[in-house]
């Protein structure tokens, strides 16, 4: 097994990113993630690779489009007000059909908000967040660790099916530090004929654009694209079940809401309440098989969010209404304690007694 | 038989959608005689922007991108952070360079991003109908002015090139125009001199021509060259604002 | 199974996190698991801080702490705050130096260690907390004194060279601390 080595979160998710073969990083100072920009100035230029604090996010994001069209992986981070102003950026990435790596340390909304942790980006991430149809992979980590596996995975996805992977963290995974290990990985690599190289004159040119002013082709243009995210949500959908088994109530919570509520699922147990947890680890393509499953089986759900409830409605939809969903809910940067969830699930066994 | 004018090898064989009498043709064709000229199709990778010349990814005969409006100087630096060894170009009008993407123009240059921008200022929005440019003229009457620019409700049109040429950063900042062929010819050696900066790696170079909208000015092409030359120039003057090379003797 | 739950707090500035870093790679070498959660944000230049350590045979699940079963206050504010949410049973290590205050809970074990008045006479004025951090360390023999030394090393920058024998002055002066 590789050495442990204790990490924080954000700091994680560069490293991890430079294992993964991205070079290029493109950002804007904003709390609680700046520990990757400045990890990346600190490394980057020693390996070959760029760092540039730009201007903006927009301008960041708007860097990001024209080095990854140049066919280089290519990352930005930010946290929730600086997505708002990268989301122009990632419709004309989506538009244009080019990957790309964003990572959103999540804090609490709306407009300048806090900065503690918060969930409250769900939406945006999952819904599009810039204008126009278009889905971004989108993937939750709960662990240091997985701060760094699903960031060599998001880039994998990202290259693969030429869209934005998201990484939707928060202020608490981003901020801690646990034993993380990185084992050798192996990146797979695509071809990119689409990419921006300069002709030589030896073929016509690359276009890399998202303007189609006939709306037959842009039409057309749509409907591939969903073709391919059908594909998408067929393959690609990851989540982990906790206590499952026996469950008659299923906690769903992603991020740091699913190790508070974990602790809670442990002390329920031991008060004899059969309940158990799903975690999405995609958030987009949401875990739907998981849930149309588990709704056959337990007897209600309990969305555990920091946010005043957003993925509580794809709970609702992956499981046509068919056994009630609550909430539990912190916003505004709190984080629900076990005990608050303990008490949820015991009076949600109140209401099926 | 000889030839004696054909079109550049740097323009792809699309037709142009300007209007009648619009310099944008000219000021493609010069770009593109430039790129000819020194050899560089192959490396070129240029960057369209919203405006008029939106579709330039299809005139031009280089691999091209298409950016969100104003932001072409930020991909254009993203481009070249990955690959500097291409010559990477923007094209882009008044209102993309100097009203929403002036955050982008302004720190690109004092970053000297070793890029070359070409800067075309008609003075108006051409694509959207005709409204107030940020380099609209006092008392200029637009579609958003009608009662002609008025600087104490909306402000003061902005001087692009020597705004920039203030700051450390950009290797070049010049202003030209193409109202006739003396000016059309020093534009030429003035865009040859920005792409020439980029391949000796000496850093930002822009280059400000000043154009004419006919449509949208409401003039005959010929009464708006002379326009140009009348009102345009006086505000706009011709001239190197910026040569960090000449300046320091290299 | 066994999980230790370690809340310190204090002012920004008297090494809240630096400890929480010590007893965290600790716990590492250990071979425990181990998570490490600081607060952040304006609090980290000069106001209130505080870090939250976990030691566990098991994987951690919430890094929140909400129930510590070893509290460290090195300041009033932070030790009123925290005071009743110490498990039964469990430890308050208290800097006696900054903070004139008896515990009245009789459940707890309370340690009242002088350390920033000590840290003062050795000449390590700053490391009023890692000498708290010594004395816990020999009460807790999960994590033991041993290898202290390669931890500080790990933790302390080449170019500070000076400070890890400090920090070790500092944790031996905690470890054979005696009321």
């Amino acid at each position: 097994m590789a050495e442990r080595i204790l990490m924080k979160g954000n700091e994680a998710i560069a490293e991890a990113a430079i294992r993964a073969g991205c070079r290029h990083y493109f950002g804007y100072p904003i709390t609680p993630q700046t520990e990757i920009a400045a990890y990346m100035a600190k490394k980057m230029p020693k390996i070959g690779g760029v760092f540039l604090q730009a201007e903006s996010e927009i301008a960041s994001i708007n860097m990001v489009y024209g080095a990854s069209a140049a066919g280089m992986r290519v990352m930005t981070s930010s946290s929730s007000p600086g997505i708002s102003l990268k989301t122009e950026g990632l419709s004309y990435i989506a538009g244009s059909d080019i990957p790309a790596l964003v990572v959103n340390v999540q804090r609490g909304g709306p407009g300048l908000g806090g900065i503690q942790p918060s969930q409250s980006d769900y939406f945006q991430a999952t819904k599009g967040g810039g204008h126009g149809d278009y889905r971004m992979i989108v993937l939750a980590p709960a662990s240091v660790q997985e701060m760094a596996s699903l960031t060599i995975k998001g880039f994998d996805l990202a290259d693969k099916y030429r869209m934005t992977s998201m990484i939707l963290a928060d202020g608490t995974i981003g901020q801690m530090m646990e034993p993380i290990s990185f084992e050798d990985v192996e990146i797979n690599s695509y071809e990119k004929p689409w990419a921006l190289t300069g002709t030589e004159c030896k073929r016509k040119h690359n276009v890399v654009n998202s303007l189609y002013l006939k709306p037959e082709e842009l039409e057309k243009k749509n409907f591939e694209r969903f073709e391919k995210y059908a594909e998408i949500e067929k393959n690609e959908a990851m989540w982990e079940e906790y206590m499952m088994d026996d469950a008659e109530i299923c906690v769903v919570a992603f991020g740091i809401a699913s190790r508070v509520a974990k602790n809670a699922v442990v002390a329920a147990r031991n008060e004899g309440i059969k309940v158990g947890l799903i975690r999405p680890i995609t958030l987009w393509p949401f875990p739907t098989a998981a849930f149309e499953a588990a709704a056959e089986k337990v007897n209600s759900f309990i969305s555990v969010e920091l946010s005043m409830g957003q993925m509580i409605d794809d709970v609702k939809l992956a499981t046509k209404c068919k056994k009630p969903v609550s909430l539990c809910n912190r916003a505004g940067g709190m984080i629900p304690s076990p005990d608050e969830i303990l008490e949820s699930i015991r009076n949600a066994k109140k209401g099926v007694l | 038989m000889a030839v004696v004018f054909e079109k550049p090898k740097s323009l792809t064989d699309a037709p142009f959608h300007y209007c009648p009498g619009c310099p944008h043709g000219i000021i493609h064709r010069l770009v593109a005689e430039v790129i000819d000229e020194l050899g560089i199709e192959g490396k070129a990778i240029g960057v369209a922007p919203v405006g008029c010349a939106v579709m330039a990814y299809d005139y031009f005969a280089c691999d091209m991108i298409e950016a969100a409006h104003g932001r072409a100087p930020a991909v254009a630096t993203g481009i070249k952070r990955c690959r500097p060894d291409n010559v990477v170009f923007t094209y882009q009008g008044d209102g993309d360079l100097a009203s929403i993407g002036m955050a982008e123009t302004v720190h690109s240059a004092a970053r000297n991003e070793n890029i070359t921008v070409i800067f075309v200022n008609n003075a108006i929005y051409g694509m959207t109908g005709g409204q107030m440019a940020p380099t609209s003229l006092p008392g200029q009457v637009t579609q958003t002015s009608p009662y002609g620019r008025d600087v104490n409700h909306c402000g003061w049109p902005i001087r692009v090139s020597e705004m920039l040429a203030t700051l450390e950063g950009p290797e070049y900042v010049a202003r030209v125009a193409v109202n006739n062929v003396k000016n059309v010819k020093n534009a030429k050696k003035a865009i040859k001199k920005a792409f020439e900066n980029q391949i000796n790696g000496k850093g930002f170079s822009l280059v400000e021509v000043v154009s004419a909208c006919p449509t949208n000015w409401g003039m005959t092409p010929k009464a708006a060259l002379e326009w140009v030359e009348s009102d345009m120039l006086p505000f706009y003057p011709i001239g190197v604002y910026k040569d960090r090379s000449a300046e320091e003797g290299k | 199974m066994k999980t230790t739950q370690i809340l310190i707090a204090g002012f920004g500035g008297q090494g809240i996190l630096f400890s929480g870093k010590f007893l965290a790679y600790k716990g590492l070498v250990e071979e425990l698991q181990v998570s490490w959660l600081p607060s952040y944000g304006p609090e980290m230049r000069g106001g209130t801080a505080n870090c939250n350590v976990i030691l566990s045979d098991d994987p951690v699940g919430s890094p929140i702490i909400t129930t510590p079963d070893v509290l460290i206050a090195m300041n009033l504010p932070s030790l009123q705050k925290y005071v009743d949410s110490v498990a039964p049973g469990g430890q308050i290590y208290i800097d006696s130096s900054l903070i004139d205050l008896k515990i009245e809970r009789t459940d707890v074990e309370v340690f009242y260690i002088p350390a920033t008045q000590m840290a003062k006479e050795e000449g390590i004025a700053t490391l009023a907390n890692m000498i708290i951090v010594g004395h816990l360390l020999e009460n807790h023999p999960e994590l033991s004194f041993d290898g202290a030394e390669a931890v500080v090393e790990s933790l302390v920058p080449a170019k500070k060279a000076a400070l890890k024998e400090l920090n070790m002055k500092a944790l031996s002066l905690g470890k054979n601390y005696k009321k």
